[in-house]
């Protein structure tokens, strides 16, 4: 098991788990959210093939009302 | 008789608006009630915000299935941030969202740097240096500042695309506090180059106010609180699209100067009446 900061939040995941699953637990459609991994961002298209790594700080992020 | 529209639409960089009015998707008791808000404000851009994942309302809806994409252009914010890195990283993730929504804001950004979470006035060294780093990575940088003009040089220097001084503290519904200095920054910005855009940002309370940002040479007016905490949030909305083309049209028109004294309407030849005994002139 691997523990992450998800949100904020520490979170455990299974080792072999990748950002889409963790998109895919959160429920959210993927076009509606961007990632960010330890400060970088997730370029979409990597979202299935790059795995989570003990430690990682991954924030998911979407559009809100704002002004 | 026709309709007349002598204005042109509205350039921000690379963007042209069919309204001069940009408005906020914050704050509304609804989803439905912000949409059908949207809609009569006439406003064709919209203000939105990068948070953490929370997708759905308590009804299982989301924001974005409520913005008519093909309609609105989003302009992402970067609310909540009070340093240059934060805004920065805030502003990346909102263009990577509008890049997989396809929307044509995505290289732009509403740049929102606070000092203070009880006034909510920007922070102008984080400002300043957020606005660097922002152009430096492409984007087309909306600042949003104080009324100070010297502030508003400085960042159109830096690169912004567009300078958005705050009429009065936001959400404070106070109008515009010193229509002095957003004149000065009008001239300042726009000697030798008077398509610069400078937006009244922040400080809406009612329809008067944003007919006097036009008034004063404003090319637009970006507002959220004044539509979304109106009594009646479609009406307002209504209003301000009115008020709108009311102050830009008296912009455009050339309003008469001040007087002290009166000047009377109907020609002073031909009374048949005679002056009241004892009038001073």
């Amino acid at each position: 098991m691997l523990t992450i900061q998800f949100n904020g939040q520490p979170k455990t995941v299974n080792e072999g788990t990748t950002i889409e699953d963790l998109i895919q637990s959160a429920g959210v459609p993927v076009k509606f959210c961007a990632v960010e991994r330890n400060l970088e961002i997730v370029p979409k298209g990597h979202y299935a093939t790059i795995l989570v790594v003990d430690g990682d700080s991954i924030e998911v992020v979407t559009l809100v009302g704002g002004g | 008789m026709n309709v007349y529209e002598p204005d042109k639409p509205l350039k921000i960089g690379t963007h042209t608006l069919a309204s001069r009015l940009i408005v906020g998707t914050g704050k509304y008791e609804s989803l439905d009630g912000m949409r059908e808000s949207l809609f009569a404000s006439q406003s064709r851009c919209v203000t939105v915000a990068v948070r953490r994942e929370r997708l759905y309302d308590g009804h299982g809806k989301n924001l974005l299935d409520f913005i008519d994409l093909d309609r609105y252009i989003l302009l992402p914010n970067t609310a909540g941030c009070y340093n240059a890195i934060d805004a920065v990283r805030v502003a990346r993730l909102g263009r990577e969202i509008l890049k997989s929504l396809e929307n044509p804001g995505f290289d732009w950004v509403k740049l929102e740097v606070l000092g203070d979470s009880k006034t909510l006035l920007p922070d102008p060294l984080a400002t300043l240096e957020a606005c660097k780093r922002l152009v430096d990575d492409g984007f087309q940088v909306l600042c949003y500042t104080s009324d100070d003009p010297i502030m508003a040089v400085r960042l159109k220097a830096a690169g912004a695309t567009a300078v958005m001084p705050a009429g009065s503290p936001i959400g404070s519904g106070q109008g515009i506090l010193n229509p002095n200095n957003l004149q000065i920054i009008l001239e300042y910005l726009k000697s030798n180059d008077p398509d610069y855009p400078v937006i009244v940002d922040a400080g809406v309370g009612a329809a008067s106010d944003v007919s006097i940002a036009f008034e004063l040479g404003a090319d637009g007016v970006l507002l959220n609180t004044a539509i979304a905490h109106a009594k009646d949030p479609v009406m307002m909305a209504s209003a301000m699209h009115h008020a709108t083309l009311a102050g830009r049209q008296s912009f455009l028109a050339g309003r008469i100067p001040k007087r002290l004294y009166a000047q009377a309407s109907s020609p002073e030849d031909g009374v048949i009446t005679s002056r009241p005994h004892g009038s001073i002139n």
